[in-house]
This record gives C-alpha cells, structure tokens and sequence, in this order.
C-alpha cells in the first residue's frame, strides 16, 4: 500500500511539473504536445465509459468533441455576428458568451446529442453498432463541413478562427504573463487547466465506475440478457453511457476550441475517432490508469516518432526512406494488430488480485446474518 | 424527367461496383460474423496493382490492344488481392476466431490503416492517373437526352458477368455447396468431412479477387486511383449487404445496385426537393441514413438475412 | 388452497410451423418446489422464457402473488419478482463473484449517476448494504471465500451457485433455475439439493427444470410434465411416476 502511494505521489509530482521540464528542454512546441496529450487523455476517459465500462463500440466519438469545439467556436467568436446582421445588431459587442458559460452549455448539449446518436443503435450487435456510430461521426463532419451554404453557420472548411480564449479571474489565458519573475506562456497556463480538468473527469470516472450504474454498465457488457433478467433497464443505462462519454467529449471540444482559438472539421475526421479508440483498447480497456497511460503512450511515442524517425533513417540508411507521418501510420497499424493478437485486454488492464482476503468494507463486519431473512419484499 | 434517365444510369454503374465489393462483405459475415474491415483497401490494392501492371505493360509490350492491357492487368491484380487477403485471414482473424468482438474489429482496422499507409509508401500519397484504356465517348441512349460511355456499359455487362459466375459457383460446385453448409453451421458441415478453414480462406480470397475487379472499374470509371480510394465506398458496399440482407448473395447484388441509385438519384434530386439547402455534396450522407434507417427498422434487410448459427 | 404464487394458464407459442407450448397452464404454491421436466425439445426452456419474458407467447395469463401479470419487458420481470438462472450459465464472466451478486441488488436500489458522483450518505448507505448483502449471499450458497475472484475463474459447481445467488439478491418471490445441476457431479447435485432445500425452508418458491429424475423426484413437492408442449401430467412426484403418458413419453430407468 505504501508502495503504491509513493507511486502515485511521485506521478502527481511529475504531472505537475511536466510542463516546466518540457519548456526548460524542448521550449514550447513540446509544452502544446503535452496540452494536446491530455486533451486526448480527458477524450479517451469519456470513451472509457462507453467503450471501456459498458462495452459499447462508439467508432464516431469525436463527433462530440466537435459539438463542443463548435459551440464555443459559435458562442464566443466573430462568426455569427459577421454572418448574420440581425444577430450583430442583437449583440453589437458581439457574442462572447466566454468559456466558462460555454463549458457550462456544452455539457447537457453534448450529453443530448448522445442521446440521439445513441438512441438507434441500441439494439444493434457489436459490429453493427460500430459502423452506425461511425456513419454518424462522418454525417457530423460532412454536416459541419458543408453548412456554409445557403447560410454560412460553420464556414464550411474553413473553420471558424478568433475565437475567445480562457479568462481566468480576469487573466487572458492567451497572453503570456509573469509570475513570481518566471514567464507563463499561454501554453503553460493551458496546461494546468486542463489538467484540472483531467482530474475532475478522472474523480467522476472512478466514481461512477464503482457504484450502482457502473456496475450495471459492466454488466451490459458482459451479457446483456443476463443484465436484463437482473432488472436492468438496458436502454436507459446504456443511453446513459452515451450521454455521460458525450459530456466528457463536449467538455474536451470546448477546451480545444478556446485553446487553439481556431476550430475546422479537419480536427473531427474518423481518423481521431479511431485514434481515441486506440488509446482506451491499447492502453487498458475499462482501466483509468490503463487509459491514462495508454494516452501517454500513444501521443509520447507519435511525438518520439516524429522527432526522430528522419535523422535515423539519415544515420542509418543515408537517405529518408519513409516519411516520419507515415512511418507513424504504420507502426500506428502495426500496434493495433500486434496488441490485439497478444495482448488483447491491453497494456495495462485492471489487476484481478483474486487471493486478496474476503474482508467486508459494508456496514456491518461480521457475517452470519441470514439474507433471506423478512422474506420476498 | 431529363436529369432521370441519367441518374438511373449513373445510379447503375455505381451500383454494380457496389454489388461486387458488398458480396465479398457479406459472404465473410455469413460465415464468420465479422465485418472485415479491411475488404475497402483490398479494392484499393487491386486498382493500384492493376495499375502497376497496365504501366508495366505498356512498357514492355507498347503494342498490345488497350482493352488486353486492362484485362491482363486485373488479372494480375486479382489472384495479388486474393493471396493479400488469404493472408490477412490467416494472421488478423483466424487467432482471434473466438476472442470478444471487439478484437478482431480492432484488427480489422489496424490492417486497413497498414495497407493504406503501404499504398502511400508504394505508389504515391497523391491520387495517380489511370489511364483510359476503354472507350469513353459518349453514346445517346435511344434521344432520351442521356449518355453512357463504352466503360460504362463494360462495367455493367461485366459486373453482370461476375455475379452470375459467382452464383453459379455457389449453387453448383462443390466448393459452393461447402461453402453454403459452412455458411449455415459450420461444425455440422465440419461433421460432414468440409474443412471449415479451408472454406473460409477460399471465401476471402473469392472476395477479394471480386474487389480487385470492383476497384479496376473504379478507377477506370473516374480515371484515378490513390491511397485513400477504398475506404468510403467499402462503407457504402457493406450498407448495401445489409440492405440486401446480411449473409445473402442474392441480397449483396441487388442491395449494391438498389443502393447506388438510391445515391445517384439522391444526389441528383437533391438540390431540387430542398431548394438548394442540401446539394450533391452531402452525396456521402445518403449511404449512412440508408444504414441507419435499414438497421433500425429492417435489420435484416431486403431479403433476409443468414448469418451462421454459431451457438 | 392458499393464492398460488405463480399461475398460469392457456400459454400458446409458436415459431413459425413449429407449435412450442399448446395451453399450457400450471399453479405454483408460496413455499414450494416446483419441478418442471420432459423429454428434450419438450418446451421447457420455451416456457422458461415465456414467464420471464424473453419471448412474446401467443396467448396466455399470468397471475404473480395473486395479480395479473405481464411478463413484457425482460428487466420488469425481476422487478415483479421473478429471478431466473440460465441453462448455459450467464455469469458476468469479468467481474469479481461478489460484484455478480451486487449487480443482483441492481432492481432494488436506487442510486443514479449523481448519487454515484456525489455519493451523499444516503447512497453510501446503499452501497454498504449491497456489499453486505452480497457478502451474505455468497456465504449462503456455500462460495464466501471466493468472493473476490474473477466470475468466469470459478469451478463450474461454483459459478451455478453464484448464478442462484446473484439471483436471490434480487430478492424475488419465485426463484426460476433452468437445469441447475446439468454437469454437475454426484455430490455437487447432493450439495444443490441441500441448498435448495434450505432456500424453501426459508420460505422461498422455487421453479425447477430439469433432466436428473431423481434429484427431481426428491426434491419437488409438485410436478408439471410437457411433451411437445404439451401438458401430459401434473400433480405430486409418486403420481406423476406412475402415469403411463410420462413413463412413455420421457422416463426410462431412473437409475444414474
């Protein structure tokens, strides 16, 4: 036990000094990957429940990333007051609804177009339900990328830009301030907020996995008839799934919108989808740590990659055989296939620990108490 | 009534493209269950490798007759797509026969992202030219105001062909006949001396060939061929199987063609029926609410499905 | 006679040309044991899911303790009262024996997703009581000790026992179990038997089917036999022996 909490003490440590390290030896590009890798992290802990808890193969996930990325893009940006002139004289200041009332909206919204994406499929078989998601996740994207015309809401492939960054007790997220003498860039910055972020959506995992509808959602998992006969309302606690991965999506896209202060629907392509997917089945299906790590990984290793696969192959061969996107394409691939045959329930799935001893953490800590006692109710 | 005629042409031609990449989908879903997520990139493989072969041979024999050209070269490409996909079975499914479903989907995708990415590596990330080797005139059809052109009419009268071929193998050989029990229950046709894995490769690899000749016309239909080119329209071919009927040869060649009207008279009415709010641009749209719509209301489809009863 | 627990009258169903249960009907007393057998094919499993409303039976009323009853949706079926297990064990085969059972408190708590976020004392209260009820459970049935082990770990004498006991968790009126004893072994069928018995002594109903004549014969205070879907006999064991429709139709010699 005592192991295991200097462990996650020395994590939290590293955690929050990550960024500072990053800056201090690769400078602020490698500070934005590691904004980037959690804002995929916090992605694929909403997948978790849905793919991970309750077994449901979402393959369109990112289309709530992109609800919410489009919210804040709407709510907070020039867009629709530029394109629409009774809007701009509503609001003459413009709409800047700001991030904070936008995270506020884009979780119910999101939860809601869960609902919907999830309400048909909800009789359908594994496979079944995965090519539906994904055809919704594409319907999402040709939507967003084809609703400039005959009125201009999303502006099309062009995405929408200058969009309103984070204030934060009055300090503009996006501006580099000082601090005790040290320089926080806005990447910095970003980063503990998102990372607090992570943690309220890593606490309401936890919490959620280990109650009532957690339990119910791995059950749907294992044999839904079974979960049935057990009393379980199969639909409502499977479009709750649904509904609480889209929140944390949603949640994630507006991050994303205010960090980047620039969204298009090239962020929302069936590629991230399956990225995200990666990520929660290569690094530990169901398993927080596991998802976590698996983040970590996936991003740590295209990022190594991309560093270091042109100057290797020049060492090497002389010449640069593959492309480092490539390169990272396949191995991408290669992961998915390799890990799936040998090693299917991930890197890191849920430790069993079944000679652990049978000690009550209930009420009462003795047994002996007959449980059919007072008879069927 | 102008645009009707050719949207129902149009609609055809894609339709049967469709037909011949939803029978492979559908015949390794009434066999094994799965969706073989892969089966758009093998297309894809098999209009590139025809596309090597064609500039291989019009290198080294410049006076062969065009149309000879195309036909050595989808012949090269198919027996490529078949062994290609022999092997993905044999290293992406077969280990994972009786693992949750999730994993051999999982794999499926990964082994569609290798091929994409191979592609790239091979040939090129930018779509490659491919050359027109059948005659692409326009011809009037009978002054309805419509056209088609001699590839047009190739593909269809080939894809045609195909299937009828196809249903002839199953119904009458005896590779068919063991591919049909296995397709029923296959360890009542294992008892039966089939070799269920016999039958399964051999079921993959009819697939695939199939889809090297769906991809050919593809890319000679729109003149290019790139990386990328397969993966949509594999979709769009497995929303036809199940259209048709999931595990029904019969249901994967009528759904193929059913579906690439529903497209191609969608996309051209489209503009019309929502005053220009939606125009041909959301074309990609239909295939999905086509699915949608099957899977909610009908799930198995036109014809019924028949999936292996796997107990 | 007392109100029957369970009762059943004129169920019909049929699959296509297939006629599966032809006006089947039987009564069930509070505190019983109830056998249901027949030969294989008979309907048993048929009328298994009829009552707990895996299928749609063509015609029929039910009564449960004494009000109608409709078995429409699955999972009102517990909520009714009614708990089955299954033929072919349906374990949660990933979670531990005692998460089996908590999952079986499912139909008589409450908490949703923001007792489960926000955890007021109310729902810490609920929590605390599952685990101990499911402690409890799984000490009843005999596999206490293994109650944090992986579900689909388990011995296959253990994983049935798990089965009745994330099914008592539901705390339901009329315990339904489909062949509970099919590959089981001399003494675990005498330790079934044992365990059943004392689920009826404490009160509960129980509906039975199985293959094992004898394990039936002993144990059952009331029997239905079904040939073709058809009832054939109804009534105590030692008369439902004797008639000479079952002993055609389906008992050969008893002896094991």
């Amino acid at each position: 036990m005592k192991k295991k909490k200097l462990a996650i003490v020395g994590f939290v440590a590293i955690a929050l000094l990550a960024p500072f390290i990053a800056q201090t030896f690769g400078g602020n590009y490698w500070v934005r990957i590691l904004d980037f890798a959690l804002l995929y992290i916090m992605l694929a802990l909403g997948l978790n429940i849905v793919v991970g808890f309750a077994g449901l193969l979402d393959l369109g996930y990112i289309a709530f990333y992109a609800v919410g990325a489009y919210l804040m893009a709407l709510l907070s940006s020039p867009q629709l007051t530029t394109q629409f002139a009774e809007l701009a004289q509503l609001f003459p200041s413009g709409i800047h609804l700001g991030f904070w009332w936008v995270l506020l909206i884009a979780g119910p919204v999101a939860a809601l177009f869960g609902v919907i994406l999830g309400a048909p499929t909800l009789k359908l078989r594994g496979d079944y339900l995965a090519i539906v998601t994904l055809g919704f996740g594409e319907i999402i994207r040709i939507f967003l990328n084809n609703l400039d015309r005959p009125v201009n809401i999303t502006n099309g492939p062009k995405g929408i830009n200058a969009i309103d960054p984070v204030v934060f007790f009055g300090i503009d997220l996006s501006k580099a301030q000082e601090l005790f003498g040290i320089t926080l860039s806005p990447s910095l910055m970003y980063y503990y907020l998102i990372m607090a972020l992570v943690i309220g959506v890593v606490f309401i995992s936890f919490r959620l996995q280990h109650s009532r509808i957690g339990r119910a959602w791995v059950a749907i998992r294992e044999d839904e008839t079974a979960a049935k006969a057990m009393g379980i309302n199969t639909r409502n606690v499977k479009l709750l799934a649904f509904a609480m991965g889209a929140t944390f999506g949603g949640i994630s896209g507006v991050v994303f919108g205010a960090f980047q202060a620039f969204v298009s629907p090239e962020s929302f392509v069936l590629w991230e989808s399956i990225y995200v997917l990666a990520i929660v089945v290569l690094g530990g299906m169901g398993h927080i740590p596991g998802v976590i790590l698996g983040g970590i990984l996936l991003v740590g290793f295209q990022e190594f990659l991309r560093e270091l696969a042109e100057p290797v192959q020049k060492m090497l061969f002389g010449q640069v055989y593959i492309d480092a996107e490539v390169l990272r394409q396949l191995l991408f691939g290669l992961a998915l296939v390799v890990i799936m045959l040998y090693r299917p329930s991930g890197i890191w799935p849920a430790p069993k620990r079944e000679d652990r001893p049978v000690t009550r953490t209930g009420a009462r800590t003795r047994s002996g108490t007959n449980p059919l006692e007072g008879g069927a109710r | 009534m102008d645009i009707f005629i050719q949207q129902v042409v149009n609609g055809l031609v894609l339709g049967c493209i469709y037909a011949l990449i939803a029978l492979g989908y559908t015949m390794v879903y009434g066999i094994l269950g799965i969706i073989n997520f892969a089966h758009g990139d093998i297309l894809m493989v098999g209009a590139l490798t025809a596309l090597s072969g064609i500039l291989g041979l019009q290198y080294l024999f410049p006076s062969m007759p065009q149309w000879l050209m195309l036909v050595v070269a989808t012949l090269i490409a198919m027996p490529a797509c078949a062994f290609l996909s022999y092997g993905i079975e044999r290293v992406a499914y077969r280990p994972l026969r009786n693992a949750p479903r999730l994993a051999p989907l999982i794999t499926a995708i990964g082994i569609s992202i290798i091929l994409q990415t191979l592609a790239m590596m091979i040939w090129s990330r930018n779509p490659l030219i491919f050359p027109t080797l059948l005659p692409s005139s326009p011809i009037d059809i009978f002054s309805t105001g419509a056209v088609i052109t001699g590839k047009e009419i190739v593909i269809i009268v080939l894809s045609f062909v195909v299937m009828v071929g196809l249903l002839l193998l199953v119904n009458r050989t005896k590779l068919g006949r063991a591919m049909r029990a296995t397709a029923e229950s296959p360890r009542i046709a294992s008892l039966m001396g089939v070799n269920p894995n016999f039958v399964i490769s051999a079921t993959f690899m009819i697939g695939a060939a199939l889809a090297a000749v769906a991809g050919v016309m593809m890319a000679t239909n729109y003149g290019n061929a790139h990386f990328y080119m397969g993966f949509i329209p594999g979709l769009k071919a497995f929303t036809a199987a199940v259209l048709g009927g999931i595990g029904n040869l019969a249901g994967a060649m009528i759904g193929g063609i059913l579906l690439g009207l529903i497209e191609a008279l969608g996309a051209g009415y489209i503009g019309d029926f929502t005053n220009d709010v939606f125009g041909s641009n959301y074309q990609d749209v239909f295939a999905f609410i086509v699915l949608i719509v099957v899977l909610v209301f009908r799930p198995s489809g036109i014809m019924g499905e028949r999936v292996a009863d796997r107990a | 006679m007392t109100t029957p627990l369970l009762s059943v009258q004129n169920i019909n169903k049929r699959f296509g040309g297939l006629q599966a249960l032809s006006d089947v009907g039987l009564q069930i007393a509070p505190g019983q044991i109830y056998g249901l057998i027949g030969p294989n094919g008979a309907g048993k499993t048929t009328f298994f899911n009829v009552i707990t409303g895996l299928y749609t039976p063509d015609s029929g009323t039910f009564m449960l303790d004494g009000k109608p009853y409709q078995p429409i949706a699955v999972h009102e079926v517990a909520k009714a009262g009614i708990a089955r297990t299954f033929q072919n064990i349906r374990l949660f085969g990933d979670m531990t024996a005692l998460e089996n059972v908590m999952v079986g408190r499912h139909v008589r708590t409450k908490a949703g997703i923001f007792g489960a976020v926000f955890r007021p004392a109310s729902v810490k209260r609920e929590e605390a009581a599952i685990e101990d009820m499911a402690h409890d459970l799984l000490e009843y049935v005999g596999i206490g000790q293994y109650a944090h082990y992986t579900a689909r770990n388990l011995s296959y004498g253990h994983q049935r026992r798990l089965e009745i006991a994330r099914a008592l968790a539901t705390e339901p009126k009329l315990l339904a179990l489909d062949e509970p004893a099919a590959g089981m072994n001399a003494t675990e069928k005498v330790e079934l038997r044992a365990l059943l018995d004392k689920i009826r002594q404490d009160g509960r109903t129980i509906l039975l089917i199985e293959h094992d004549v004898k394990l039936v014969m002993g144990l059952c205070d009331q029997m239905t036999v079904l040939d073709y879907g058809k009832v054939i006999a109804q009534g105590l064991p030692q008369d439902v022996q004797k008639d000479p429709a079952v002993i055609e139709a389906y008992l050969g010699t008893p002896a094991h």
